[in-house]
């Protein structure tokens, strides 16, 4: 485990329990932020602090996943004895994805009516949804500077609640009505469900995270990722704007079954 | 059409309504088949269900049934299980009507050895098996099946309320060990790269500290059963003592699988060296590791669908510098969200030449783009598979892109 302060010069990322908090795959943010740096010329450490470590105090940027309801509770308490909260007071970013979204809010529901306290890093509640897990594909509409639409995929049972102020951006549906609320952002730290990981499937709010903690970003040669990214976005414009067409009629399958 | 009942020990007659329902989904099975609308399997299984639902445990408890569940493995270690016993076995179709369907199309096999999705093993278990084969539970297909934990706390219920047999589990993952409770079992250590899913405890959330493959709580009283089988290298030794296995399927971890089946039908009293020849002849599981044709050269197609498997692929593929194809699907039954590619470190691809594809081929770029290696993008595999230079390549496939390859490789 490395647990080694970044070198001064470099911009420190901390992927905070990976161990605990790495079950839908937002160990990637880590990796994103570091390599949009790297690509900028601009150096970069990531710390992974495993269950039982140390968070260091100086990191520029923490990273928080998603995971299983055991792993949250394990990752609250770590944090809540930890220097997290006093690294983002000096102004270091913070972005916290589902189960960590979650714990950083003022409180959480383990179970049904049993409330906790979080980090309070956001004005946000959350409590166990009664229904079916929310789960599938959002695209959300954002006035985070040079942001605008978010894209991700959502898997949790909470509900969250809060500080209407501090919302990240509006859930669309794909006529682009309004569904809700989704995720907040305060000063430096942003609380969101959608995994993706959300950085990799959205490089400009990486690039929002970054300019929070560097300062302006000099221009990035995406061509390399552009096209990718470009075919992802058209794959799910598609999907969210016309349901799926009605695969072959009746009549078309027998008439392929009769040619074979 | 003629109906035969399925053989019955206790010379009880299967009632009308087992019979019409066998009838009702042969007859959907076979229409479907003739029209193409599907393979026949599962629309015959859910029309005889809908006729009697009670028909899984009705036909299972006249034979003997063995069951086969878990994240990974599952078809190959059911085909290895059924090689060894000689039996029938039904890979592939593993959910509720693909189990019905199964047993009505074997009526006159004696002995079944059924794969078993993760969600299904409750409808499994009510065909009263002689033995439940549980490999091993880790993230996958998040959107459908659910944390690893969701399930273990379903297996816990179902092992409960109809305990097989007896088990055949995973000692060294912790969340088959827990669902399994105090069953008779025999523990298998097959070993395994994938640690990711047991960092905390199943039972009680505590810390898991880990020592090689041996884990225990650091809270609660969950600890590692003392396995009876142990795989080292290509090497089983159990009860039996030790047999070196040397199996047609590449990779350590189908040494693993082939333990479990080795264990399953030594329980049933097969005789391991006979087991391990015969394990060893297989080549094909639902054209797993089968070499396909491909313009100018061939295909080693292989299965990729979850962090687990691949870290299991990563080892298999590190001895090559074959290109290899990634192809990425996220219908329904490979998982909608590929949020997962990120949990694969495609950074150990470093010099081979690769080629992202599938329907998701976007997402599968930005992923190696992120990890530093050059690549190409064609989303059509077959086109991929044309583009590249004569000689061997290697096709990595989520489970829907896998049955197009080879589906397109046995036709042509």
């Amino acid at each position: 485990m490395a647990e080694r302060p970044p070198a001064s010069s470099a911009v420190g990322i901390c992927l905070l329990f990976p161990d605990l908090l790495g079950t839908y795959g937002d160990r990637g943010n880590a990796t994103v932020l570091a390599r949009r740096l790297e690509w900028r010329g601009i150096p970069s450490a990531v710390v992974e602090v495993h269950a039982g470590g140390t968070i260091p105090l100086d990191c520029d940027l923490y990273v928080l996943g998603g995971g299983e309801d055991f792993a949250q509770q394990h990752a609250l308490e770590q944090l809540r004895g930890g220097g997290l909260a006093t690294a983002v007071e000096r102004g270091a970013a913070l972005l916290a994805v589902c189960a960590g979204y979650q714990l950083i809010g003022s409180s959480y529901e383990v179970e049904p009516g049993q409330a906790q306290g979080g980090l309070g890093l956001l004005d946000v509640e959350t409590v166990r949804g009664l229904g079916p897990r929310q789960v599938g594909e959002v695209t959300v509409t954002t006035d985070l500077e040079g942001v605008e639409v978010l894209r991700g995929y959502e898997n949790h049972a909470g509900i969250t609640h809060g500080g209407d102020e501090d919302v990240l951006g509006r859930r669309r549906d794909p006529e682009g009505r309004d569904r809700g609320p989704e995720g907040a952002v305060r000063g430096n730290v942003v609380g969101t469900y959608l995994h993706g990981p959300v950085l990799a499937r959205n490089p400009s709010l990486a690039d929002w995270l970054l300019r929070r903690v560097v300062g302006t970003l000099g221009p990035l040669d995406d061509r390399g990722t552009a096209a990718a990214e470009a075919h992802e976005r058209a794959l799910h414009a598609d999907r969210i704007t016309a349901p799926p067409a009605p695969s072959g009629s009746w009549r078309s399958r027998l008439g392929r079954a009769g040619s074979r | 059409m003629v109906v035969p009942g399925p053989p019955d020990p206790s010379g009880t007659p299967p009632s009308v309504r087992t019979r019409l329902a066998i009838a009702a989904g042969r007859l959907t099975g076979w229409v479907s088949r003739v029209t193409g609308r599907g393979e026949g399997g599962v629309i015959g299984g859910k029309l005889a269900l809908l006729v009697d639902p009670d028909l899984i445990a009705t036909i299972g408890e006249a034979r003997t049934t063995l069951v086969v569940s878990g994240t990974n493995g599952k078809t190959t270690t059911t085909h290895l299980l059924a090689t060894a016993l000689g039996a029938s076995s039904s890979t592939g179709a593993n959910l509720r009507s693909g189990l019905a369907s199964a047993l009505i199309a074997r009526l006159d096999s004696a002995t079944m050895v059924l794969e078993v999705d993760e969600m299904v093993l409750g409808e499994a278990l009510s065909t009263s098996p002689r033995v439940a084969v549980l490999l091993n539970l880790s993230r996958d297909q998040l959107d459908r099946v659910g944390e690893p934990n969701i399930i273990m706390k379903r297996w816990q219920r179902v092992l409960q309320e109809a305990p097989p047999g007896l088990v055949v589990a995973n000692a060294d993952d912790p969340q088959i060990v827990l669902a399994v409770g105090g069953l008779p079992t025999t523990w298998v250590s097959p070993g395994g790269m994938w640690r990711e899913d047991s960092h905390t405890c199943p039972a009680c959330g505590g810390l898991l500290v880990h020592d090689g493959r041996a884990w225990e709580c650091s809270t609660c009283d969950l600890t590692r059963p003392v396995p009876d089988v142990v795989v080292d290298g290509t090497v089983v030794t159990g009860p039996w003592g030790s047999l070196g296995l040397s199996l047609a399927l590449p990779g350590a971890y189908n040494i693993g699988n082939a333990a479990f089946a080795l264990t399953a039908a030594w329980s049933l009293g097969a005789d391991p060296a006979a087991s391990a020849e015969a394990m060893a002849q297989v080549t094909d599981v639902l054209g797993r590791y089968v070499q396909r044709r491909r313009p100018g050269g061939t295909a080693r197609l292989l299965l990729a669908k979850n962090p687990a498997g691949w870290a299991e692929l990563l080892e298999l593929l590190a001895d090559g510098r074959d290109p290899l194809v990634i192809v990425i699907n996220s219908r329904i039954a490979d998982g909608q969200d590929v949020s997962w590619l990120w949990d694969v470190p495609f950074e150990r691809l470093q010099g081979r030449t690769v080629v992202a594809s599938g329907d998701r081929c976007g997402a599968m770029s930005v992923r190696l783009h992120y990890a530093g290696i050059a690549h190409s993008v064609e989303p059509d595999p077959e086109v991929a598979l044309a583009c590249l230079p004569p000689g061997q390549v290697d096709v990595a496939a989520t489970y829907t892109a896998f049955s197009d390859l080879r589906r397109a490789g046995a036709d042509g």
